[in-house]
């Protein structure tokens, strides 16, 4: 590391995703020194896990790469993974940040060849597929992964396996011996782009998705469309491989309820608009969509989509929230119960897969932020007291990825103004 | 239309929603509803319910007093709480039934009969006489609600039952003269009387 990155001047964005990194290379773009902070292995957020975008039903691959080509090419910026940061300390333009950093166990040498993953022999749960499918312990996060490296899951450290994966691995990539490193910096603003994730579905008891296979969440069903996913693109539902062609979508599970999420999620109305159209992808008129929901909410500009997916023959909509979910015991579905809103009839619809729309909770949930952090009652960040520290896409507000581009920009130029009055007025540099 | 219909309705004319937010318990939450039909669809008994307490919300809103008042599917609730558990508008669905249902009774606007208010009255007039719930009489009023021949036909299907309760000292013959009350039911009937009173200033009833 360059010892003239580690002064006051430098910008500290935490979290790796669409946000954090355009924060992080708006800065960089503009001439600021700037550390991001990735807690996992690879940068690309939630982002690289969306199997497209709407409205453009684009692929998030496209804009990653544009993003990670811009990193590539600026030497303001310096990437680290697996780097959680444990503390924030002194005040506007003068904090003291507090950093771990996690093994990885394969240093710079490697080239991403995967001869160790050939010889390893222990399966994990996929970190990128939400659990839908194993991988071998040594591993390449995904195929946009950022840096091109290997990891070492830890269990294998120690093991017969660690031992195999460094024999097969001609670059002397692989360290076994290293430690959990922790250092400490000096910055002068801080970006909390520490992102979203989603609620967790098995709290909401009467949709069983703790207890049916069938009831996924819609961040599953994105693996699940994704060629590169666990089923190839296919849409096959867990219980028994099956096609699903008759899906059920849950609008607002978890969110606007007093009892799980108070807030509205934004974004999954147009995220379940943008599945029904997955299924026509791959079924054309013979997958069938229904939407159940208490309104639609595809902000601005979005209600094009709505619209134009309201002309789709195979997607149904029904104005209500599901009361309860209960299994269909010979054939596996589920039936779906309920009262609807337009006419008042109650219902008992059987669908073959069920993907609940969950809403967007602060990543940040549970996790120690500085106290001088201020946080709405969701918990999504809003900036420190001293106005040093800021927050950018998810973690402020349940945003899109195109909004949260917006808001990482915005909190970039904020995060300069601090640096920028440091060093005036400091007279560094 | 009894004395105090009319009075609410020369009060609230045209303003259902306003009515129930200050004279029904609880009433303040139904402006909350935002129709989702969770309580609707979790409801055990929804088959039972003529207008489910999503679409009562709505009625009132929509100004269909005598529609609601007269409707006894408020009287349907059996307390199980599991709209009020599911609401996700934390909305106090089980007490705004039985207010609505209290304030049609009120007004007399309640189904005559309906067997619910039936029992709750009986119920409530045999506590508010003594102090105490005096089963026997409790029980045998309900047996002779629809008159006397199928009061001796409920008495009869009844008959091992009541011996058995009897037998084991769970019901007294003797609770049929006078029977038991708490130590001054005079003071408890100006303690109904004035919470009585405290109550119609409150919700404006002027009777």
């Amino acid at each position: 590391m360059n010892a003239s990155i580690a002064t006051n001047q430098t910008i500290l964005v935490v979290g790796g995703g669409i946000s954090g990194m355009t924060s992080a290379l708006e800065a960089a773009e503009c001439g600021k020194q700037v550390i991001l902070a990735e807690r996992n292995t690879s940068l690309g957020g939630r982002t690289s896990l969306l199997y497209r975008y709407f409205p453009k039903m684009c692929h998030p691959t496209c804009g990653l790469e544009i993003n990670l080509r811009r990193l590539k090419a600026n030497r303001n910026l310096r990437v680290m993974t697996q780097t959680e940061v444990t503390s924030v300390t002194g005040k506007r333009g003068d904090y003291t940040v507090t950093l771990k950093i996690s093994p990885r166990y394969v240093n710079q040498n490697c080239t991403g060849c995967g001869e160790c993953a050939k010889v390893v022999e222990a399966e994990i749960d996929n970190p990128y597929e939400y659990g839908l499918s194993k991988t071998k312990a040594a591993y390449l996060p995904h195929a946009m992964a950022y840096p091109q490296r290997y990891v070492l899951d830890a269990s294998i450290v120690g093991a017969a396996d660690g031992e195999k994966a460094k024999a097969a691995c001609k670059y002397n990539a692989i360290e076994l011996d290293m430690k959990t490193e922790t250092v400490e910096l000096k910055v002068g603003a801080v970006i909390w782009a520490t992102g979203w994730k989603p609620y967790d579905a098995a709290k909401i008891q009467p949709y069983g998705y703790d207890r049916f296979d069938n009831v996924i969440t819609s961040l599953e069903f994105e693996r699940l469309a994704d060629p590169h996913g666990p089923t190839g693109g296919k849409l096959l539902r867990p219980s028994d491989g099956k096609e699903a062609k008759n899906i059920a979508f849950i609008q607002c599970a978890g969110s606007r309820d007093e009892n799980h999420l108070r807030h509205c999620s934004r974004i999954c109305c147009m995220a379940s608009l943008k599945q029904t159209q997955y299924v026509r992808e791959v079924y054309g008129d013979e997958g069938k969509s229904t939407i159940y929901y208490i309104d639609i909410r595809s902000i601005d500009r979005l209600e094009d989509f709505y619209q134009k997916v309201q002309q789709d023959s195979a997607v149904k909509f029904v104005k209500s929230k599901v009361a309860n979910i209960k299994l269909h015991e010979e054939t596996n579905d589920l039936i779906l119960h309920g009262v609807d809103t337009e006419g008042y009839h109650r219902y008992a619809a059987q669908h073959d897969l069920v993907v609940l729309a969950v809403g967007m909770e602060p990543e940040s949930n549970g996790i120690a932020l500085p106290a001088d952090m201020i946080t709405d009652s969701s918990g999504f960040i809003e900036g420190s007291k001293d106005g040093g520290q800021f927050s950018a896409g998810a973690a402020s507000s349940p945003l899109d990825v195109n909004r949260s581009v917006q808001s990482a920009t915005a909190a970039s130029l904020r995060a300069i103004q601090v640096v920028h009055k440091t060093s005036a007025t400091e007279g560094a540099r | 239309m009894t004395n105090a219909n009319q009075q609410a309705v020369a009060l609230y004319s045209n303003d259902f929603l306003r009515e129930v937010e200050e004279r029904v318990e609880e009433g303040e939450w139904v402006k909350m509803c935002m129709q989702c039909g969770v309580c609707a669809g979790s409801c055990p008994l929804g088959n039972a319910w003529q207008h489910t307490p999503q679409k009562l919300f709505m009625m009132i809103r929509a100004g269909k007093r005598e529609e609601v008042l007269t409707s006894d599917s408020m009287w349907m609730c059996t307390s199980c709480y599991n709209c009020i558990v599911r609401c996700p508008r934390k909305l106090p669905i089980t007490h705004i039934m039985h207010g609505l249902a209290n304030y049609a009774h009120r007004l007399n606007l309640a189904p005559k009969g309906q067997p619910t208010r039936e029992v709750a009255r009986l119920f409530w007039n045999s506590l508010a006489k003594t102090g105490r719930v005096n089963e026997l009489k409790f029980s045998l009023a309900m047996y002779f609600k629809d008159g006397i021949v199928q009061g001796i036909k409920n008495a009869m299907a009844m008959q091992s039952i009541g011996l058995a309760l009897v037998m084991t000292k769970r019901l007294n013959p003797m609770e049929l003269f006078g029977g038991h009350k708490c130590k001054d039911p005079g003071s408890l009937h100006k303690m109904i009387a004035k919470a009585r009173e405290i109550e119609d200033r409150k919700k404006g009833f002027t009777s």
